[in-house]
């Protein structure tokens, strides 16, 4: 059996030996040694470990606001993509470059903007304080952190594929008698949903991870508004490798099945597109 | 809707009306100027908020100084060592063909996938003082975790794919006729890749550089995990700005983060460029993709 092409290009041999040696140094390794790590202590204590009350209710935490945040952002990143392919208005290109401002912006930068907006002194706090609601230091600030991470991820996700759109299919539904709402639902709609449900899974694995824009906002209280990564972190510097190697292992589980319902979502539209 | 005559209905069958149009849009923007201007604008706000004066003094105190330092002293190892990696990677995988391709590919994108906290944590299992390594290191008086090699390592691992990742797709996009080409023509190996190659791909490698750049400049998570925060030793900016905030010198750690967001802004205007660029440079393979 041949495992590679013949090519008259040469360097493979010494391009791949180097690419899959400083893959492995940088970043197999260092991930064999975690799953090693949980792999110190016995089941029943792994078990334990994942499903302390503390461990149980920041996995609740994290994975609720992982979900509201990328689910407003969907809708609100729908619109936004749509206006920014769609319709023309002045300024459209700077607005369009802000919205990676999210990836570019260090996460601790992010997250101490943030906090200062929604403390109760804040811009926006101070309008929403009189009316009862608290933001900063509650699961409703790691829900904003969260959001302001993944908008990006639906946006850039749909662009392109509302780019694609045929207009010819579009009008063609209406000289056929549909209305303008029923080409969104009927035609659009189901046209751009698996980008949109890439974009949304993106912007949730995103979530499930994020640590620098969450931990100044949420107060981190534990029960409360305690994120998985920030509990990793507390057990570390517990020196509770063991523990927090537990924990780690069940949270990138969860982004890999993310990953996996992405990688099918993509499967499912490219055999749809070439159906 | 009220009937309108036949022209007017078929334009209104693939656009909105103004009104829908100007609600989008104003809904749109209003999202953006919440959760993306309001950040923004509120980082210089505060950091200004008491005066140039203090913004200067708080800048060149020694400890932001040497934050500074050590944020720029990371990112050159960091950046030239992954770009190397990222143009022998795109080079391995998008000039032959070989079983396993996509398998090596998603392996490459592994650490964007990995929580930050993650990142960091998996050198300190390793080389931490009960890591598999770390007593045989503290031994030979090597230390990595709480040190700047431990930072180093923390910041090459979340900034793994960011160059590879870029160079990977436009490479394959662009074949290998021309490389193919230059060797008949009795180029060597090298002067195949500096003459032919690496001018296709120059404006996506700078793209990919001035990612993995803000990436390594800006990575918190990781680099908390394993700096320990030592003050005018292993502490980058961006712990800078959070110890500054924890000791409630809010000022302070506001005007090191306009610092780094500074860097974000020129970052989204070199990207925004670049992206232009590629995208002029790209086109003539674009219409022949959709032309299948």
């Amino acid at each position: 059996m041949n495992l590679k092409q013949h090519s008259v290009l040469p360097g493979f041999g010494l391009t791949m030996g180097f690419t899959l040696f400083y893959l492995g140094l940088i970043v197999l390794l260092p991930l064999a040694g975690l799953l090693l790590k949980s792999a110190t202590i016995s089941w029943d204590q792994f078990y334990a470990a994942v499903t302390d009350p503390q461990v149980a209710a920041s996995y609740k935490i994290t994975f609720g606001a992982s979900l509201v945040a990328a689910s407003v952002n969907a809708v609100f990143g729908l619109a936004v993509a749509w206006v920014l392919v769609r319709y023309s208005f002045p300024g459209k290109n700077i607005v369009d470059a802000m919205v990676d401002l999210p990836f570019a912006m260090p996460t601790a930068v992010s997250g101490i903007a943030l906090t200062a907006l929604y403390a109760p002194n804040g811009w926006i706090g101070r309008w929403l304080a009189p009316l009862g609601i608290e933001v900063a230091y509650t699961q409703l600030g790691i829900m904003v952190a969260l959001t302001f991470i993944g908008l990006p991820f639906v946006v850039r996700t749909l662009q392109p594929a509302l780019e694609d759109l045929d207009v010819e299919i579009e009008e063609a539904a209406a000289s056929l008698g549909a209305s303008r709402r029923q080409i969104f639902t009927r035609v659009i709609f189901p046209t751009i949903l698996p980008a949109l449900l890439t974009g949304f899974a993106l912007a949730f694995a995103r979530a499930l991870g994020e640590y620098g824009s969450v931990v100044f906002i949420s107060g981190n209280l534990p029960m409360k508004t305690q994120i998985v990564p920030l509990l990793i972190m507390t057990k570390l510097e517990q020196y509770n490798y063991a523990e927090a190697a537990a924990i780690a292992v069940v949270a990138l589980g969860a982004s890999f099945v993310v990953l996996l319902f992405i990688n099918l979502v993509q499967w499912w539209s490219r055999r749809y597109a070439t159906a | 809707m009220k009937r309108t005559g036949n022209v007017r209905r078929s334009a209104a069958a693939t656009t909105e009306s103004r009104w829908v149009r100007r609600l989008l849009i104003g809904v749109s923007l209003a999202f953006l100027g919440l959760f993306l201007m309001m950040p923004l604008a509120a980082v210089f706000a505060q950091a200004f908020s008491r005066g140039w004066e203090v913004y200067v003094r708080s800048l060149g105190d020694h400890d932001a100084l040497s934050a500074i330092g050590l944020t720029l002293l990371i990112a050159l190892i960091v950046v030239p060592v992954n770009t190397a990696f990222g143009v022998i990677a795109a080079w391995a995988i998008a000039k032959f063909q070989f079983v396993g391709k996509s398998l090596l590919i998603t392996l490459i994108d592994l650490p964007y996938s990995v929580s930050p906290v993650i990142s960091g944590m998996v050198f300190v299992l390793l080389f931490g003082r009960q890591g598999w390594l770390g007593p045989w290191l503290d031994a030979r008086g090597i230390h990595i975790i709480f040190a700047v090699s431990g930072i180093v390592l923390a910041t090459l691992f979340v900034t793994f794919p960011f160059v590879a990742r870029e160079l990977i797709p436009l490479m394959q996009a662009q074949g290998t006729e021309e490389e193919e080409a230059a060797r008949l023509l009795g180029a060597g190996g090298w002067q195949t890749f500096w003459r032919v190659t690496l001018p296709n791909v120059k404006w996506g490698l700078l793209y990919g550089v001035i990612l993995c750049n803000a990436r390594a400049m800006g990575e918190f998570g990781a680099v908390s995990v394993v700096s320990g925060h030592i003050r005018g030793e292993t502490n980058t900016m961006p712990l800078h700005v959070e110890v500054l905030y924890n000791e409630y010198n809010i000022t302070a750690a506001f005007a090191v983060a306009s610092l780094l967001a500074l860097l974000a802004l020129v970052t989204l205007v070199l990207k925004s460029a670049l992206q232009w660029k590629t995208a002029e440079q790209l086109a003539p393979e674009e219409q022949g993709y959709t032309g299948d």
